[in-house]
């Protein structure tokens, strides 16, 4: 793989406090890749070391192979995209959009034209001339961008750059902002502490927590085979099990057993999605008890008590069947393919 | 919400609290402060004006205006004061915009207490100082005779306009310094690192985000400073300086009397300055409240200086720190001296001119406290009630109400004062006989009118954060209008108010252009006029300094519990916003 950008054992410490330890990431050339974590998780703080606010305490940044670790922001030629947009009140549009390519001394009648294409490329063309007070969150939002992708950065940064839009909007935007990335076939970092915007653009999310990379994977491999208990429930729900794996493979919980989980033996926890698991008639299954049940429209999500656990089950929801009642006795069918060993 | 019933018992035509949103006593309030803004801000003012256009046989005329620009004194003077204030905003700058940028930018210890200090030089009135300043910085003051001493030469800082200017200027700098320094810490840093991801840094960096997302600020401060000056009279008076506007316009009235056109005419003119260089700036400024367009805040990200430019840097916060304590220092060491002239520090030190001030001055503290005490009172019911009304009724007219309280901020006060003579000198007291405009109440009222525009953007504020839906929670537990007033809003705008009431009374108790107009007795006057009366004869220096000092700390003292109010809310707030 080609790296687009290298991150090198970085940390970054402000005052005592440690934000980033010791992270080594590689994110390909032309790939979209995704920081996804809740705050206070240091992925804005390595955004915005990779556009130069900020220089790590230790290891390296490489774009396109070089060294950038002590370059200025002005000298890095990435495109950051803020949370807020930034863009200049004082400036119309086609300023603000102007401003990166007369910083690099281009001929006028060149920005004129680049500046007209990329507001035609984000659909503003013709908005040029309003001041960005003037525009709605939505269209601030695709200035900044065209902003940022005018100067053809090496990289493009984005900062949780859909957290100002409500979310009709969002869910557009974030195809949107996947089919520019890929028409234009740029570099692209996303910052951002949902993971369902993560999943839905990214093709590498860099789970990260407490200023650690926790795991590192495609959106699928990331959900299906989590490799922490924190992975494991920040993207998406999921039951946490705890118990013993036998020599034989065997997963023993309270009160219950899943077969062939695999991995050596010794304390553990599975952890398994709450549609992976089955719920029949009592007799059918592990016998458990329905504590509680909330209809979601796409599913029915029971609360069910085995053993010592309780465990969330959602059921695809379907007309006229009958749901359980709470107090009701049922069956528990656990798919062991469909578990995930944590340790 | 209630309907409205009319008292007198007819149906009424149309529900005035359907219509506008308003009860009858609200209504009867409105009325009450139009007609007080009319009595005494809007016809004296337009008093001024029908005699300066005025024959001398009742006609319209133009010739006054003709005699203005026809006579020599007359136009240098009108061209002093345009000069003076122009040059005041841009010393006050070259002290102000540096200072600011210092403080925003670099990270600096002891850069709260330099914020503190650099606003010290406003609670000291300007004809206070002046005479400090002239035994500082005048041709035989204590920097000239040492240059003298070591150089052979001397700087004529105090020479005509340059005393002006120079006293103005270091008296008025922070309100430029506290714009500006507001407007810095204002921008987003993501303003700056955006432009420095696209390539910007230095100077680019500065000329195209920084400054023009500043200037703002800046022009507001700068807007301010040319008016002040303006409207300024005691200085000029103080440092024998007649040929300007106020002071000839004082002269006038003073000694021709106050049938005298000329007086009025220069009260037009200078009234049209004073507005236009306002009304400059408020169009500079449309459309460009940057701060509300900006999100983050959190202002510019300070850096780290390098040797050289911290030393650069220190050195020129001291020097300005020490320009603008000069006065106090001044003023103090006056009144604790002997005999201060021709010398470089007074010739010896003594207590008594505190003892002069305490054995005469008694009736001029009592009289500050009384008047500035009314006045702070009437500007808190005036400026509340306005605010009530514009920010919580519909009536029409509201913002005309909002306006002409406002429009005082461009009224010099020597103008007011002018004004208020003219209109009431024929107006009689009922008993006493004596002339209504020379009644000592006249003078709190002017104060009011002066000041109501402080205590009206105070109320204003302290209205916004009182949130609509605390009083309609209170109405829908059977709270009445009144009982919702009462034990809501006024408890809610308290702070915001005493904040107001402060302001208004410190900013009174130091005003003297609309003074020297109304004070015909000195048993009537107050502080600021007693010193003006003291600092005119060389003896009643000492006396007049001892006085300024205590001025200066009953100011000081107001100052500071403002500013703590307005910290509290602050704090009160935050917390509030923290459950929203």
């Amino acid at each position: 793989m080609t790296r687009g950008v290298a991150i090198e054992h970085v940390s970054f410490s402000y005052g005592a406090n440690l934000i980033i330890d010791d992270v080594s990431l590689d994110i390909a050339k032309g790939e979209f890749f995704a920081f996804l974590g809740p705050s206070g998780s240091g992925k804005t703080t390595l955004l915005r070391l990779i556009a130069g606010f900020g220089i790590p305490s230790s290891g390296r940044i490489l774009i396109n192979e070089n060294d950038v670790t002590h370059l200025p922001p002005w000298s890095r030629n990435v495109g950051m995209v803020f949370q807020n947009y930034a863009l200049w009140p004082h400036m119309t549009v086609a300023k603000n959009v102007a401003f990166g390519l007369e910083r690099r001394r281009l001929p006028r009648a060149e920005i004129a034209r680049k500046v007209a294409a990329v507001l035609e490329l984000v659909g503003l063309a013709e908005f040029a001339d309003r001041r960005p007070a003037q525009l709605s969150g939505g269209q601030q939002q695709r200035v900044a961008l065209a902003r940022t992708l005018v100067i053809e950065p090496t990289v493009l940064l984005l900062d949780e750059p859909l957290s100002n839009l409500d979310a009709k909007l969002r869910v557009e935007m974030r195809s949107e902002l996947r089919q520019l990335q890929q028409a234009v076939g740029i570099t692209t970092v996303y910052v951002t502490h949902d993971q369902e915007d993560a999943n839905a653009v990214a093709d590498r999310i860099a789970v990260l927590d407490r200023g650690r990379i926790q795991q590192v994977g495609t959106p699928v491999q990331l959900y299906d085979h989590p490799a922490s208990r924190f992975v494991a429930g920040f993207l998406g729900t999921a039951n946490m099990i705890d118990g013993q794996v036998q020599a034989d493979g065997r997963f023993v919980a309270d009160g219950f057993v899943v077969d062939s989980v695999g991995g050596t033996a010794g304390p553990a926890a599975i952890s398994v999605r709450p549609q992976d698991i089955t719920i029949g008639p009592a007799g059918t299954g592990i016998a458990a008890t329905v504590t509680s049940r909330e209809f979601l429209g796409s599913v029915t999500r029971y609360r069910i008590r085995l053993g010592s656990n309780d465990l969330t089950v959602d059921v695809p929801h379907r007309r006229d069947v009958v749901p359980f009642a709470i107090g009701d006795a049922v069956g528990v069918v656990i798919d062991p393919h469909q578990t995930a060993l944590l340790r | 919400m209630s309907t409205t019933t009319v008292a007198t018992g007819q149906a009424p035509r149309f529900s005035l609290a359907a219509r506008y949103g308003a009860s009858v006593p609200q209504v009867i309030a409105m009325v009450a402060v139009a007609l007080f803004l009319l009595a005494f801000l809007v016809v004296p003012i337009l008093r001024v004006i029908q005699v300066a256009f005025t024959h001398p046989d009742g006609g319209f005329t133009l010739v006054h205006f003709g005699d203005f620009f026809r006579t020599q004194l007359l136009r240098e003077a009108f061209w002093n004061s345009i000069y003076v204030a122009t040059m005041t905003v841009v010393v006050a700058s070259l002290i102000a915009v540096p200072l600011a940028t210092i403080l925003s930018r670099f990270r600096f210890r002891g850069a709260a207490l330099i914020h503190t200090l650099g606003v010290v030089p406003l609670v000291m009135p300007p004809f206070v100082g002046a005479v400090a300043m002239q035994l500082i910085y005048g041709r035989n003051g204590t920097i000239n005779l040492l240059l003298m001493d070591w150089f052979g030469f001397r700087i004529p800082f105090m020479e005509g306009l340059n005393g002006v200017i120079f006293v103005e200027a270091l008296h008025y700098f922070p309100f430029i310094l506290l714009n500006l320094s507001a407007s810095l810490a204002n921008i987003d840093s993501a303003m700056e690192e955006s432009a420095q991801n696209l390539g910007a840094h230095g100077f680019t960096l500065f000329s195209r985000i920084v400054f023009p997302l500043a200037m703002p600020g800046y022009i507001a401060g700068a807007a301010l400073v040319f008016v002040k000056v303006f409207d300024d009279l005691a200085t000029p008076l103080l440092l024998n300086v007649n040929t300007m506007l106020a002071p000839q316009a004082y002269l006038k009235i003073t000694s021709v009397g106050i049938t005298d056109p000329m007086g009025y005419v220069i009260s037009v003119i200078m009234v049209l300055c004073s507005v236009g260089g306002l009304a400059l700036s408020t169009l500079f400024l449309r459309g460009r409240d940057f701060s509300t367009q900006q999100r983050g805040g959190g202002g510019l990200s300070q850096r780290e200086l390098r040797r050289g430019g911290r030393i650069a840097a220190i050195a020129f916060v001291i020097f300005a720190v020490a320009l603008s304590l000069s006065p106090h220092i001044g003023i103090f060491l006056l009144s604790i001296g002997t005999v201060w002239s021709f010398a470089v520090l007074p010739d010896g030190y003594t207590f008594v001119h505190y003892e002069t001030i305490y054995r005469e001055a008694g009736p001029l503290i009592s009289n500050t406290v009384l008047y500035c005490g009314l006045a702070g009172l009437i500007d808190v019911v005036l400026g509340a009630t306005v605010a009530y009304i514009v920010l919580r009724t519909r009536l029409p007219g509201r913002r005309l109400v909002e306006q002409v309280a406002m429009s005082a901020v461009a009224i010099p006060g020597l103008v007011l004062g002018i004004g208020l003579l003219r209109t009431y000198h024929d107006v009689s007291l009922p008993i006493s006989g004596e002339s209504l405009a020379t009644f000592w109440f006249m003078l709190v009222i002017a104060y009011a009118v002066r000041r109501l525009p402080y205590a009206l953007s105070a109320a204003t504020a302290a209205l916004r954060q009182v949130h609509l839906s605390l009083e309609e929670a209170a109405e829908s537990l059977g709270a009445g209008k009144f009982t919702t007033l009462r034990r809501v809003v006024v408890p809610l705008m308290t702070g915001g108010l005493l904040a107001g009431f402060v302001t208004s009374f410190a900013t009174a108790a130091v005003e003297l252009s609309a003074t020297l107009m109304l004070v015909t007795r000195v048993g009537d006057a107050p502080l600021a006029y007693g010193i003006y009366v003291y600092m005119q004869s060389a003896a009643g220096r000492g006396p007049g300094a001892a006085l300024g000092v205590i001025a200066v700390v009953v100011v000081a003292i107001a100052t500071f519990i403002s500013y703590r109010i307005a910290e509290h809310e602050r704090s009160l707030k935050a917390r509030v916003g923290a459950f929203s």
